[in-house]
């Protein structure tokens, strides 16, 4: 009887396998809810599997978005975060990403265009050039990473809010959406965007902002934890929908507020 | 009478005799404190796994014993700490504002005097303290009771200091900014598991007392 299941040779089974799991669709949200809880903390406490993971984990997530809502009404748009003076720059100012430094994405500072769209009169893309023409402003501030640690740096940069209004966006919108180089993404709440703290950054420690800090164009945003103050920014949405955003999708709070 | 409760003056003891012949701990000290056994676990055990993602000391705790999930553990255990956060606080208030109000933290708690203290310390270790009356606490309980209470409003105010060190940056301040609120929030953690160490084994070695805290007497 012949075998059904051949073995073609070069092929390594294993290794098909997996390439073909990358192909089928299954969001990261998805893959998070069912892991969130994989640890059993319901068994542990009632020494039974009373309530199923999935159950626990959109508990643990409609908390969340509960959560985000708390925050919102706790942040105040007039409420500045503490700055420092030049010598408390923690030096050097650590790297952070989802991968090494070395695969942080290049971009060319000439032929960069900033895209501009939603709910904004003017969609005209922005170069570098006009970009840094815009009035700029400095900050010694703290980021706050989600992990615990926090590191002081300088930011120089245009204040979104006065962006915003350049570019004629509805300031009465939901939310503006942020679009990175290398697929990284967030959605943040209008009231963050206007805060007098919210930079549209071009330098760190005066220096035009180098590869590992965002070049050439970051997101600054005092008021939320360091993974909703996107680098290699390289599109702005104003927008009324949710757009989400790499770690959003991922578990971690939406607001994220300091 | 054996020796032990010796602060405690003839009309406390005709008082807490007639009190102990009903209830040692009324209904909403039994619930709030079984609650709490809920919060607290998932509250340190979540906050374990959080440490973890950035250690302020030499150390991280084995994952096993933590709560967690996502790229390192960190997404479910943030998810997990702050829904626990609620029922804690919540749970928390309810049960110092009653404490205050209904007059049970003066009368079992007060006064705490440091030779009492003493005294006590020196009779439990060497056996001699006496687990007669449940419903009157020894200076040493005292002290750690309250001890705790004071380690629970702690790592709450600098939770939230670290929580919203913008929002709440006056807050901050007190603790001497977000950096320091974090060691701060970890020792008070500190004080608290010490103290539940303690609490767990001696609520073991006087069984009758895990009674009370679930039948009230």
């Amino acid at each position: 009887m012949p075998k059904i299941r051949k073995i073609i040779p070069g092929v390594d089974a294993e290794l098909l396998i997996k390439d073909a799991a990358k192909l089928i669709p299954n969001p990261s949200r998805r893959l998070f809810l069912r892991g969130a809880t994989s640890l059993g903390a319901i068994t542990l406490l009632t020494g039974c599997d009373i309530v199923d993971e999935d159950t626990a984990a959109k508990a643990l997530l409609a908390i969340s978005r509960f959560n985000d809502r708390v925050q919102a009404l706790i942040f105040n748009p007039n409420k500045l975060a503490p700055t420092y003076p030049e010598s408390a720059i923690t030096r050097p100012f650590p790297f952070n990403g989802y991968y090494p430094e070395e695969d942080a994405p290049e971009i060319d500072g000439e032929t960069y265009m900033l895209e501009v769209g939603g709910l904004v009169e003017n969609k005209k893309p922005w170069t570098l050039q006009e970009l840094y023409a815009l009035p700029q402003e400095k900050q010694i501030t703290r980021l706050v990473c989600v992990e615990g640690w926090s590191a002081i740096g300088s930011w120089t940069g245009t204040p979104l809010r006065e962006f915003l209004e350049r570019i004629g966006a509805d300031l009465t919108a939901k939310y503006v959406w942020f679009q990175c180089m290398e697929g990284y993404s967030n959605t943040i709440d209008m009231p963050t965007a206007l805060h007098p703290q919210t930079q549209m950054t071009f330098r760190f420690d005066n220096e035009i902002l180098p590869t590992k800090y965002g070049f050439p164009l970051r997101i600054r945003i005092p008021t939320k934890l360091g993974f909703k103050n996107p680098k290699y920014v390289i599109g702005m949405h104003v927008t009324n929908r949710d757009l989400g955003g790499y770690w959003e999708d991922r578990g971690y709070n939406w607001f994220s507020g300091n | 009478m054996s020796s032990g409760t010796a602060n405690v003056g003839p009309s406390d003891l005709a008082r807490t005799s007639f009190r102990s012949a009903v209830v040692i701990h009324p209904y909403w000290v039994r619930i709030t404190h079984w609650i709490n056994v809920i919060a607290m676990f998932v509250m340190i055990t979540s906050g374990w796994r959080i440490y973890n993602a950035s250690p302020l000391f030499g150390f991280v705790f084995p994952p096993a014993i933590t709560i967690g999930d996502g790229l390192d553990g960190l997404p479910g255990a943030l998810l997990w700490h702050f829904a626990a956060m609620w029922l804690l606080v919540v749970n928390g208030v309810t049960y110092v504002a009653l404490g205050i109000f209904s007059g049970r933290f003066r009368r079992k708690l007060l006064p705490i005097r440091p030779t009492d203290v003493i005294r006590d310390l020196r009779a439990a270790l060497t056996g001699k303290l006496s687990h007669h009356d449940l419903s009157v606490y020894n200076a040493v309980q005292r002290l750690l009771y309250a001890g705790v209470i004071a380690a629970g409003v702690v790592v709450v105010l600098s939770g939230i200091s670290i929580w919203k060190p913008v929002q709440f940056r006056e807050l901050a301040a007190v603790f001497g900014g977000y950096d320091a609120a974090r060691f701060v929030h970890f020792l008070a953690m500190a004080a608290i598991v010490g103290f539940l160490l303690v609490h767990v084994i001696l609520a073991i070695l006087v069984p009758k007392s895990l009674r009370a805290m679930i039948l009230g007497r």
